[in-house]
């Protein structure tokens, strides 16, 4: 019988049981539990390979009960050695959301905070970043992105002014859903960009062939959204049973055996799935440990899956 | 977003349907008793339409024009604008067409119920019906819970379905106050469509429904001035 989401955690849900991270009431997790971490090319920084997408997930309005459960996700995000959250101004409330989690856990240091700018007026970058920073509740965001390349020269200028005057860490574009490939691998070329974000996941596979090896060669890091193509290939494959070999790249679930795919791959820095369970952000955070597969591995990932 | 056509519903929905749903559990707790209000409004209406009165048209008209701008202020503005940056282009429809029956039915007159209902017309009236007093208990039966009900002039989808009814119940067809009902109806039917709700065809139904019976009473003659 294949093992689903909800079987698998409770292994994993103790491993964050450990000290209290000073100041913040977050349990911490021993070193050999920490997720692995891959380094953004332009700074070396070392960022753990799972962090934690919002959209849908996170826009739950004024609703006083989910915004506690969703600080509770941050929480365990926090606690299983998560940093980078993402999110938009296009997310509905999932920024304000997000910050009310933030308060709620007295704003853990470990986050990499990743934002972005959407809007088609290059003049209105500024006010919207404002206004997501205040909403955030942040000194400053670490990485600002182009939203799917909208108006995206204004906000590049915008944002590598933001850097250069030091309010800004990282600079960055964003597409989904496989669109507009050629003009972000022209983006990429032409301008200085410390990330990229794009779909890529075992389904979505068309950014192997020029953006993951160009992202390598220029040195940017890429986040890579949708990994299980919203909830679609969990639903696909749940009922299937995961493969005798999964133990071999340490997969327990559906969950983990496409999360390790996307993480596994050398110019992936970061997967960004999104939740609203607390069982699963372990589970995901979970994905981040050794043994990840090697390209052969990858390979029979890729043909198993066609197979079922 | 040049590229928007290759979006799909599902791309663009961008909340969940347990947070949709909650957001009616959230508006009815926050705008409480209002909702007695609503009932008794509406089974006035009720009572309008089948005993008809002289000045049915007017009082009518002044109540949907009320429930149209509760929906708009309250609903749109207030309740769903926190999870869909949509909503308040909704809202401002939901006002544009208060406006409308206020200026057509109440001070134009032009919305009256002095005529005994046609056939069709008896169909406007079960959808009245429906919208007023079983739409509501759908959710429910859906398995959802019962303080989310759905009510009308107090939630969107049963207020569109009530004014349809009335617009239909009444004398004559007026298309200009049907506009806006028949297209929010296609909106709500795509966005419950792309949540997997399976009540999402109910008012895509109803609002052909009700374009069908509007011209037949219109290509027919079926009018009770005629």
């Amino acid at each position: 019988m294949p093992l689903n989401r909800r079987e698998v955690l409770g292994s994993f849900a103790g491993a964050g049981a450990a000290a209290l991270m000073p100041g913040f009431g977050l349990a911490q997790n021993t070193p050999q539990d920490r997720p692995l971490t891959r380094a953004v090319p332009s700074s070396s920084e070392a960022l753990p390979i799972v962090g934690l997408g919002s959209w849908i997930t996170f826009n739950v309005g004024e609703d006083p009960v989910a915004r506690d459960e969703r600080a509770e996700i941050m929480r365990a995000f926090f606690e299983d050695g998560g940093r980078l959250i993402d999110s938009s101004p296009m997310y509905g409330s999932a920024q304000p959301v997000i910050g009310y989690g933030l308060e709620k856990l007295g704003y853990p240091k470990p986050l990499f905070s990743a934002d972005k700018v959407w809007t088609s007026d290059g003049d209105e970058g500024q006010t919207q970043i404002e206004k997501s920073r205040m909403l955030w509740g942040v000194d400053r965001f670490d990485l600002l992105q182009v939203h799917n390349l909208l108006a995206w020269e204004a906000h590049l200028d915008t944002l590598h002014a933001m850097k250069k005057a030091g309010r800004l860490r990282y600079v960055g574009v964003t597409t989904s859903h496989g669109r507009r490939h050629d003009e972000l691998e022209d983006i990429m070329t032409k301008r200085d960009l410390d990330f990229v974000q794009l779909t890529y996941n075992i389904a979505d596979r068309s950014v192997e062939e020029r953006l993951l090896p160009l992202a390598q060669e220029k040195g940017i890091a890429v986040i890579a959204n949708r990994p299980f193509r919203r909830k679609e290939l969990i639903y696909r494959f749940q009922d299937e049973k995961l493969p005798a070999w999964a133990d071999e790249i340490g997969a327990r679930s559906w969950a983990q055996f496409l999360l390790k795919f996307v993480i596994s791959h050398p110019a992936v820095t970061c997967a960004i799935p999104a939740t609203t369970r607390v069982d699963h952000v372990r589970e995901n955070l979970a994905s981040a440990r050794e043994p990840l597969p090697d390209v052969k591995l990858r390979r029979r990932m890729i043909a198993y899956v066609k197979s079922v | 977003m040049p590229d928007w056509w290759t979006y799909q519903p599902r791309d663009l929905l961008m909340f969940s349907p347990e947070t949709y749903y909650r957001l009616f559990e959230l508006h009815n707790a926050e705008l409480w008793p209002a909702q007695v209000l609503a009932f008794i409004g509406g089974l006035a209406i009720l009572a309008m339409l089948v005993r008809r009165p002289p000045w049915a048209g007017r009082t009518i008209s002044t109540l949907l024009a009320a429930a149209w701008a509760c929906v708009g202020f309250a609903y749109f503005f207030e309740r769903y604008a926190t999870i869909n940056l949509a909503a308040p282009y909704f809202g401002w429809t939901f006002l544009v067409q208060a406006l409308l029956i206020l200026a057509g039915g109440v001070l134009a007159g032009r919305l009256r119920f002095d005529k005994p209902i046609t056939a069709a017309g008896k169909a406007g009236f079960a959808l009245f019906f429906f919208g007023l007093l079983v739409q509501p208990l759908m959710g429910p039966l859906l398995v959802r819970l019962w303080p989310g009900l759905e009510l009308f002039a107090i939630a969107p989808d049963p207020t569109t379905m009530a004014t349809l009814g009335i617009l239909l119940a009444a004398d004559r067809i007026r298309w200009e106050l049907l506009v806006i009902p028949v297209l929010w109806c296609g909106v709500t039917g795509a966005t419950l469509a792309t949540m997997g709700a399976p009540e999402a065809l109910l008012m895509p139904a109803a609002g052909l429904l009700a374009i069908l019976l509007a011209a037949y009473r219109s290509l027919t003659g079926d009018s009770a001035e005629s």
